[in-house]
């Protein structure tokens, strides 16, 4: 280790637009000091790229403190890297070791093709979420605030279910590539609150047929979405997606 | 100077508390169906205000085109906001009103906002907790049912609306949920990973947009009958703030240029409360919320050069200096005046141990007082993301924490109909300059996106459409044409310098001089260094940029590039109108305009007005007009938080 910070090896994927594969390519970045972000790392590795000609690695990225879910790498084989409930701009290099020898990869599942490098396209999210996502309320109609009293118990669920980020970790960690746990954090959600009563039948049959379209695959109970997910969403909501999904099934929409 | 520009605000005449009705009811409407179905809007930006108004567009039946530059709209920046929102509810029975918050919001600007803007805006912050609440936004409740509220800076009431420490994001994906409804009923047809690059202006009129398909590189043409810009405001002009780092004032910059004049831009807010810078590698600041402030006390070490740690100062040794400066208001005074406080503090070499620029966030008397778990349950996450960043447990070591960039007052010139000075251009949200005066208090940042949003830019664009006399255009007219040329030729321009210094390289250097002349305290000397060393770094940055790959790729390097430039002008801008202005209000402070005491000094008789800067043309100097403000409800006082 130099006096100045550690040296960290990388070994990248790179792919560029268009192309049906990529392969990793190895890096290295000196002076790596441990209160550094991961990305601010991969920052330095791309100015030294530029410097020298050469095309920067590519990888989503926006606010930088965990809440916009735009970053999502697959550090060391992990969705979001070794540390429990961060996302990627979360992680800082005192993780690491001198010398570490460390592999970047995207998010991959079918559903999100790849883009460049480590940029993948999640528009899957969007459409499921135009499926149902929503409480249809048109601006203008709304009753007072207080007019339904929302038990604090309710609301502090559907708080936890809302605090999804929409980043797509859990399929990239799910053996299957399922989507059920983003998509149960929404219509979990709503069922917790008394305004997603109206749609909650219609809402979970829509979300879920429109995740099978997509191509997610379905979930088997490995958990691995939970262990990975940056705001720790409990795959106790795919259970209650299930049961949304069961009494839609059998009452119909 | 000159004054030369005929402003109109387009200010509803009548009493204020019936100006926004009567205005309603005395313009034309679009009626719903074929009327409203053959109306093409675009609407750029998906935050609170952008993706608000395209929504709700959406629903009155208009054809909408919305861009953003992420990846999904749900990612705007309004998602990072963290405390909450004001709405003059009164539910604690505390004493507030539409009046109270729209009193505060003028007081809090110090007396260089729009009252007719003001009071539309508190008006309206209660119908969109009601709005909110019924789209299904899990706000924090109380045991009873009923929503609950916390404090902010500056007022002396209860009215804060918050959903944990992610107020923002949950109203965000409010909007983004109404958005995706749209999306699937075919009336908003959505734009992701598009970046708007010019504004195309036919007539007189604004009937169009260029933008850069992000993915691929390519360049489109989009024509509309109203163009809406809604794309946020300029702190990273500092290059490290608390904005995302996407987040950039180019589509605002490039309507500047094709016309639409630019207001205040010398008002930027500094939060006083952000982790503090740590190193030079850095890329961004991350905020603490101002709500920490309820329960968190400020304070640094009385004497000088105090190098103990803040668990071995006992309490003698400490200056709790909001408290003993601003009793009446103590650690809850608004941000400009904390922010400044704390640059007080530093400069007399009174700070944290660990760094001279950084004060201290103790939350060991709250911890005493309502015990760890309830601590843990209203700043869990954000004492959880300090730990992350710094290596510190903030419930056994106080935070370390800075004033950093956080917001900017300033923005596209807008009248009452938040119509820019080119017809058919609206600005919503944090681009336009029109409800915060010279500081913005907190929790009124996402009242003013969702107000624009979901109540003022439907509302306008209506009245507009229906009275405006619009030719045909298409985007093969030659006007458009023209336009794509220009974004071409600036981007192959960029890409063809092949020089030394990066993207980043330059910015960091732009954000320093920003920051020490630009920033918390400025003067004449500065201000005037500043203009000269910004020409310089403009000339650096057009002869000495290193840029790799294409114009035909996914190029981040060439985006942040673009936004750059934008930002060399911007910030002379910024110096420059920073200069004009001898007066201290806000979050503008000249050092040669201040009490005794030390606090902002304002000059009444000669600067109650709004500038509005002109683009003349490239490097050379901006004009400047002035619209006169006009109190006829609120006495212009001296700002007291003692």
């Amino acid at each position: 280790m130099s006096d100045k910070g550690i040296t960290i090896n990388l070994k990248i994927w790179r792919q560029a637009r268009g192309a049906d594969k990529g392969n990793f390519v190895d890096y290295t970045v000196e002076n790596v000091l441990p209160e550094m972000s991961f990305l601010e790392m991969l920052d330095i590795l791309n100015e030294q790229l530029v410097k020298k000609g050469e095309e920067a690695v590519e990888f989503d990225n926006d606010c930088r403190e965990g809440i916009c879910g735009t970053c999502g790498l697959v550090i060391k084989g992990v969705a979001h890297g070794p540390h429990a409930a961060t996302t990627t701009c979360e992680v800082r290099m005192r993780n690491f070791t001198d010398g570490e020898t460390v592999t970047v990869e995207p998010f991959r599942a079918g559903p999100f093709p790849i883009i460049k490098d480590l940029v993948v396209d999640r528009l899957a999210f969007d459409r499921i979420q135009q499926k149902g996502g929503f409480v249809s309320m048109n601006v203008g109609s709304a009753p007072d605030g207080n007019a339904v009293p929302v038990p604090k118990v309710s609301a502090d669920k559907a708080m936890d279910a809302a605090s999804c980020i929409g980043c797509g970790a859990c399929v990239a960690a799910c053996p299957n590539a399922s989507a059920s746990l983003f998509v149960s954090a929404k219509i979990s959600q709503f069922a917790y609150l008394p305004q997603g009563e109206p749609e909650r039948v219609r809402r979970a049959l829509a979300m879920v047929a429109q995740m099978d379209e997509e191509g997610f695959g379905d979930c088997s109970n490995h958990g691995e979405c939970e262990a990975v997910c940056p705001k720790e969403i409990s795959i106790e909501h795919i259970a209650k997606m299930r049961r949304e999904y069961l009494r839609g099934a059998i009452r119909g929409a | 100077m000159s004054n030369n520009f005929n402003f109109d605000a387009k200010i509803p005449t009548g009493p204020l508390a019936d100006k926004w009705d009567r205005h309603m009811i005395d313009n034309p409407l679009v009626a719903p169906g074929g009327n409203r179905r053959k109306r093409t809007i675009i609407v750029v930006g998906t935050g609170l205000a952008g993706g608000g108004a395209a929504a709700t567009l959406g629903e009155l039946g208009y054809n909408v085109l919305n861009f953003c530059i992420q990846d999904s709209p749900r990612r705007a920046h309004s998602v990072a906001a963290q405390g909450g929102i004001n709405a003059s509810k009164n539910y604690q029975n505390d004493g507030d009103s539409v009046y109270r918050l729209f009193y505060d919001t003028i007081k809090g600007g110090d007396y260089r906002s729009r009252e007719a803007n003001v009071y539309r805006l508190a008006e309206l912050s209660m119908a969109i907790i009601d709005q909110s609440v019924a789209m299904g936004v899990p706000f924090a409740r109380e045991y009873g049912g009923t929503l609950a509220n916390r404090t902010f800076g500056g007022v002396q009431v209860s009215r804060t609306f918050y959903a944990r420490g992610q107020t923002g994001q949950q109203l965000l994906l409010g909007v983004y949920s109404a958005l995706s409804r749209q999306v699937d009923a075919g009336t908003v047809k959505m734009f992701p990973r598009h970046e708007m690059l010019d504004l195309v202006v036919v007539d007189g009129k604004a009937r169009g947009i260029i933008v850069r398909e992000l993915m691929t590189g390519e360049i489109k043409r989009y024509a509309a009958d109203a163009v809406v810009l809604a794309t946020g405001g300029y702190s990273p002009v500092f290059y490290l703030s608390t904005n995302a780092v996407n987040s950039n004032a180019t589509a605002a910059w490039r309507a500047h240029r094709r016309g639409a004049l630019f207001s205040n831009p010398c008002y930027t807010q500094i939060h006083p409360t952000a982790v503090p810078q740590l190193g030079d590698y850095q890329s961004k600041l991350t905020l603490m919320s101002e709500s920490l402030r309820n329960d968190g006390r400020v304070w640094v070490p009385g004497k000088a050069g105090d190098g103990r740690k803040p668990t071995d100062i006992p309490e003698a040794d400490r200056d709790y200096y909001l408290e003993r400066r601003y009793p009446a208001f103590g650690n809850m005074v608004p941000r400009d005046i904390a922010a400044r406080a704390a640059l007080v503090e530093c400069d007399q070499g009174k700070s944290a141990h660990l760094s001279e620029q950084s004060v201290y966030l103790d939350f060991a008397e709250a911890i005493g007082r309502l015990g760890r778990d309830v601590v843990a349950d209203r700043y869990g996450n954000l004492f959880a993301m300090y730990e992350e960043i710094t290596g510190e447990n903030p419930y056994e070591t106080p935070m370390m924490i800075y004033p950093a960039p956080h917001y900017t007052m300033g923005g596209l010139w807008v009248d009452y109909n938040l119509e820019s000075t080119i017809e058919g251009l609206f600005v919503a949200g944090e681009a336009n300059f029109s409800d915060h005066g010279a500081n913005r208090l907190g929790a009124s940042a996402l009242m003013q996106g969702l107000a624009d949003g979901y109540f003022v830019v439907p509302r306008v664009v209506a009245n507009y459409l229906a009275g405006a006399d619009l030719k045909d255009t298409n985007p093969d007219a030659a006007e458009f044409k023209d336009v794509e040329n220009d974004v071409q030729t600036h981007l192959r321009k960029l890409l063809s310098i092949k020089g030394n210094r990066t993207v980043r390289e330059i910015h960091w250097d732009l954000g320093r001089v920003m920051w020490t002349k630009v920033g918390m305290a400025r003067n004449r000397e500065g201000l005037t260094e500043a203009i000269g060393r910004i020409k310089e770094l403009r000339q650096t940055f057009w002869q000495d940029l290193a840029l790799a790959g294409t114009d035909s790729d996914l190029n981040k390097q060439l985006e942040q590039a673009n936004r750059l430039g934008d930002y060399l002008e911007l910030g002379e801008v910024m110096a420059r109108d920073a200069l004009m202005r001898e007066e201290s209000c806000g979050g503008h402070f000249r050092e040669e305009h201040k009490t005794e005491d030390g606090e902002a000094k304002r000059d009444d008789a000669n600067f109650t007005f709004v500038s509005a800067w002109e683009y003349t043309g490239q490097d050379k100097e901006p004009v400047m007009h002035k619209e006169d403000l006009v109190f006829e409800n609120v006495e212009l006082k001296t700002r007291s938080y003692k």
